[in-house]
């Protein structure tokens, strides 16, 4: 748009039909006439994942940052970005938003301001590959750490002059990021502050990754498992060995910039196991064996731990249950896979016998690192008595049992009176070779009384308020299956079908040609499947036309006495790919979530992939010839179910289409049985021998006038058996990871889950190849 | 050659039993309902209709179906021969004239125009048209049919027609619990009951990855593989690795994580 030369008015009065859009509007205050043209999409996507505190905040900041002086462009990409950052961050928008706003105030009171626009452009990239909160705020004062350091130093003058590197830096971290961790970070920035800070040009070569030895630090730097690298291997790993699907969360391992030490140690809590973001291999374990065993030892406490009371008990005596308990869950891990206690005692130290001394120092630290030694490792060679006895006394305990966190602490207990010494106490604690550092912090571990348990306040989610008056055809009545009373509610639920609102088919046409490597090799994948016109087929009886060679063999075997081959016709038949196919698109509000995960994360929204993934699939089965349909469906109670559709069967994959691909929208909720029925009432009407509907979700069936979540799922099952019974064939790709146990109650043996929702573009078309080979 | 005898399972095939399944088949074969076999690949599905056969004593003409089958290799045809032309049987035909199990292995694989043959036979009628003979054969009345089948299979195009499946009384099987298959294990190789309860685990690992990157997890078969290979002194991880692991997937993740398995799972 250009807007230079005619008269702008301040867009402060401009105006929106949502009410909840004005307001928020009023609310930034602002007359930035490129802002008010996105403003509204904003703000959507923010009333998507926030909470009305979180919005507000959200906005207050967005205000802030319009009143920098700097322009649009850092509220542009304060406004898009910051919901991504949020979702990186497991939606926590509460500590990171202040530290945000502390270091845009710090470059906007240095001469730094024109790196805010840079630091905010980058901050969802940068965010999505660090994953979570605390490593944002490491990452942060990495960039403060900088930016203190080498503004207005150049020699002889006074502090006037901006960083000359921050702005690189920003504008690098992404891809830097992509490469190190941010312990790695903190190093390759110390290095670049360290020898150009006093030389403003190659201080910018340096963070702007064009002089060499930025380079070659950047290699040194990369060394260590990176969580983001392995971060499937191990949910396989969970799954695999310990029937665990939980979540796991990277922290940093960097060095805080004021020079203090930080030795964070792997925890769990209720958003999942953390762990750390690399892992260097040592002591002759690989880092991926050392995230192995860090989660064993979680998932061990997980299983076989129960909290304990705290408060009755001092400091050293949970230190010594922690200690004994800890070998206790080893001892059965080891049990289920022997071949663990390699990787447990490689990294377990084995404290020397007489390396404290007991006049000088607390050595009870150092007697507890030498007796779990000896309880995990049976060629200890220690030979005090006392330790002996209670390593005899700790495998009788778990002898063909799995005994109790309980019981193991009044063994720990017992120990630690029994070998009572007054110099424990000593304020100085021998530390030495007493570190087991694959074992969680066992905060889990403890329960306490006196300080009450604060519940984390959940913010109840916003939801929009319904949409436009649906327009369209009347609605389709359908019934739903009560699993409780094993009897259909008739005409429960109305479906209202209506063409999907259009977009721009270029987009489509992009979206196309950004996967344009995967399109070549799909029609690699195509020309093998699709039909040749005429397939010849050999050793026939009766055929067409005479198979010379096969004749002649059968002549040779018939002069020579032996019995000929009578197949010795071919015939020719035209092929049967007799194939119909309805993709049905889960389009509730869940979609707007971003993909997260992974080293390669993109950031884009489930939605978003899934256009990307369906222009191939409809792009692919174009290829083959298949009739197809495709539809979307989101609900909003039973009384409002929409079925959308996309492309009919008789329609072209042309530019109407795409266009209607190119507007899809995400809201509302997942009433799939209706909308089963209702596809699979199109898909029966068909007279293909084959009929598949091939639906595409990420989540199980809900509604909001639903409570009971087994109700929805009983009855998508009675629609899946429906469709059987009219010989439609129904196939679930879910994005869920954790779909397990829903999706096979719902679909029996025809589901896939997703792992590496990055990847569906390249799975969606594959898979349907695969399902119909 | 239709000779009864030759189709007699002689010795005694060892067949642990997972549930009740011994006695139902038997009563379904006293009131002579086709049976089908569902489960995995490698769970013991041809093991139990051979084992079913020699304790009904009854002879056993077992078929193992492919795309390229046409309803002649099931039923018969014609052949040259020097002196013109001569009919032969195909196993189907044999089968009900001699009053055999006819055991149908993989019947998903065979084309849907071959497997519409054994539509009469399974009903009350319990006949056999040979169409180009011109003859209309009765089954005998020890005749049964069974078919195996694979649900597991992903693909959409290899799944019987409603029509087919509902002519048939179903078994479902699944890999047997863990120390049914540790002893099926130790019978079928002479392995030590240790390390094979060892090799179990490792396949329940890869079971457990099933929907998440593996279409089917690692087969009862694949364990006796494998202990079979230690049994004549191979290391059981290079064991493990070469029948169990390697031949399930090509996924560079899964291979990583199930061989970290296998190194875990020995002391
Ligand atoms: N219940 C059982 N008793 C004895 N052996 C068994 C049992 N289950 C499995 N086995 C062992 O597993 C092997 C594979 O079994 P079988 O050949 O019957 O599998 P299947 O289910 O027919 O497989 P496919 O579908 O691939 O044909 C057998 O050779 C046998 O060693
Ligand atoms: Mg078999």
């Amino acid at each position: 748009m250009v807007t230079g030369v005619r008269h702008v008015p301040d867009a402060r009065s401009r105006s929106y039909a949502h009410p909840q859009v004005q307001a928020a509007w009023q609310a930034l205050d602002c007359g930035l006439a490129p802002v008010a043209d996105v403003f509204e999409e904003c703000i959507y996507a923010a009333l998507a994942s926030f909470s009305k505190p979180q919005l507000d905040a959200y906005l207050e900041a967005a205000r802030v940052i319009g009143k920098l002086g700097r322009g649009a462009e850092p509220l542009l990409a304060f406004l898009e970005e910051w919901p991504t950052v949020v979702a990186a961050a497991s939606g926590d928008q509460e500590p990171l938003l202040p530290q945000v706003m502390a270091v845009i105030r710090a470059m906007q009171k240095s001469p730094n301001s024109r790196a805010i626009t840079p630091f905010l452009q980058t901050l969802a990239a940068v965010a999505r590959r660090l994953q979570s909160a605390e490593q944002i705020e490491v990452y942060l004062d990495i960039a403060l750490n900088l930016m203190a350091r080498t503004t207005g130093s150049i020699h002889g003058h006074h502090t006037t002059f901006p960083s000359p590197g921050l702005p690189e830096f920003f504008e690098q971290a992404p891809r830097l990021l992509g490469l190190l961790s941010t312990t790695g970070l903190q190093r390759w920035t110390e290095y670049g502050i360290r020898n150009y800070a006093d030389h403003p040009e190659r201080q910018v070569d340096y963070f702007s990754l064009q002089s060499a030895d930025s380079h070659a630090v950047l290699q040194r730097e990369r060394h260590g498992t990176l969580f983001a690298d392995v971060e499937r291997q191990l949910d396989l790993y969970l799954r695999a060995l310990w029937r665990d699907s939980e979540q796991l969360v990277p922290y940093s391992t960097a060095p805080l910039t004021s020079g203090e030490l930080r030795k964070p140690v792997p925890y769990y809590d209720h958003l999942g196991l953390r762990v750390p973001d690399v892992f260097d291999d040592g002591k002759g374990v690989s880092g991926l064996d050392r995230y192995r065993a860090v989660l064993a030892h979680m998932v061990g406490h997980r299983r076989w731990s129960q909290a304990q009371i705290a408060d009755n008990w001092s400091p050293l005596q949970r230190m010594a249950v922690e200690f004994f308990e800890d070998c206790r869950i080893e001892t059965l891990l080891i049990r289920e896979y022997p071949g663990l206690s390699r990787i447990f005692l490689a990294l377990h130290p084995k404290p020397l016998a007489d390396a404290c001394n007991a006049e000088t120092t607390s050595c009870l630290r150092h007697r507890l690192a030498m007796v779990s030694r000896a309880l995990l490792d049976p060629a200890h060679g220690y030979g005090e008595p006392v330790l002996l006895d209670f390593v005899r006394r700790f495998h009788q305990m778990l002898a063909g049992r799995d005994s109790s966190t309980a019981e193991c602490a009044a063994l720990a207990l017992a120990y630690v009176t029994q070998t009572r010494r007054q110099s424990d106490q000593l304020a100085k604690i021998h530390f030495d070779d007493t570190v087991i550092d694959y074992r969680d912090d066992n905060r889990q571990l403890w329960k306490f009384i006196e300080q009450g348990d604060e519940e984390e306040a959940f913010d109840e989610e916003r939801k929009l308020e319904p949409g436009e008056e649906l327009r369209g055809l009347p609605p389709r009545r359908y019934p739903e299956w009560d699993g409780a009373s094993q009897t259909y509610r008739p005409d429960w639920v109305s479906v209202y079908e209506a063409l999907h609102p259009s977009g721009n088919p270029a987009e489509i046409d992009r979206l196309l040609a950004k996967h344009a490597a995967l399109a070549k090799h799909l029609k690699r994948l195509l020309d093998l499947v699709k039909p040749q016109d005429k397939v010849r087929i050999r050793y026939q009886e009766e055929g067409s036309e005479l198979d010379l060679d096969v004749a002649v063999g059968s002549l040779i075997d018939f002069k020579s006495g032996t019995t000929p081959d009578p197949r010795i016709n071919m015939s020719h038949r035209t092929d049967g790919r007799n194939i119909e196919v309805l993709l049905l698109l889960d389009l509730s509000a869940s979609l707007n979530e971003r993909v997260g995960a992974g080293g390669t994360a993109s950031g884009q929204t489930i939605l978003e992939l899934s256009q990307e993934a369906v222009s191939l699939l409809a792009w692919a089965i174009d290829c083959l010839g298949d009739p197809y349909a495709i539809a979307g469906f989101h609900s909003n109670t039973r009384h409002e179910v929409r079925y959308q559709h996309i492309k009919g069967f008789s329609e072209r994959w042309d530019d109407t289409v795409k266009a209607r691909l190119a507007a899809l929208q995400a809201g509302f909720s997942t009433r799939m049985g209706a909308a089963l029925r209702h596809a699979g009432h199109y898909l029966s009407a068909r007279r293909a021998d084959k009929k598949i509907l091939l639906l595409l979700t990420d989540g199980e069936p809900a509604d909001i006038d639903v409570a009971e979540p087994g109700h929805l799922r009983a009855d998508a099952r009675k629609a899946v058996e429906e469709l059987a019974a009219q010989g439609v064939t129904t196939f679930c790709l879910s994005l869920d990871p954790r779909a397990d146990d829903y999706v096979r109650d719902i679909f029996g043996k025809r589901w896939r889950v997703l792992d590496r929702i990055e990847r569906l573009p390249e799975t969606l078309p594959s898979l349907y190849l695969e399902l119909t080979r | 050659m239709s000779n009864k005898e030759q189709f007699l399972v002689r010795a005694e095939p060892y067949y642990e039993a997972q549930g009740k399944e011994v006695a139902l088949y038997e009563a379904a074969y006293h009131a002579r309902l086709p049976v089908m076999v569902k489960g995995p690949t490698g769970c013991g599905k041809s093991r139990f209709v051979e084992y079913m056969a020699w304790k009904l004593g009854k002879p056993l003409i077992t078929v193992a179906c492919n795309e390229d089958m046409t309803a002649s290799d099931l039923v018969g045809r014609y052949l040259l021969d020097a002196s013109g032309t001569r009919w032969l049987d195909g196993p189907l035909t044999t089968a009900a004239r001699i009053g055999a199990i006819c055991y149908l292995d993989e019947i998903v694989e065979a084309r849907q125009d071959t497997t519409v043959v054994i539509h009469p036979l399974t009903d009350h009628r319990r006949v056999l048209p040979l169409d180009k003979k011109g003859e209309l054969i009765e089954a005998h009345a020890d005749f049964q049919l069974v078919i195996s089948y694979n649900p597991g299979y992903q693909s959409l195009m290899k799944d019987l027609k409603q029509s087919t499946k509902q002519r048939f009384t179903a078994f479902d099987f699944d890999y047997p619990e863990a120390a049914l298959e540790t002893q099926i294990v130790v019978q079928e190789s002479g392995l030590d009951a240790g390390t094979a309860a060892t090799l179990v685990r490792i396949a329940q690992t890869a079971r457990n990855l099933k929907g998440h990157g593996l279409d089917e997890g690692i087969s009862t078969r694949l364990i006796v593989y494998a202990a079979t290979l230690i049994k004549r002194g191979v290391a059981p991880q290079d064991a493990c690795r070469m029948a169990m692991v390697r031949p399930i997937t090509d996924d560079a993740d899964i291979r990583a994580t199930l061989d970290h398995a296998v190194d875990a799972s020995f002391a």
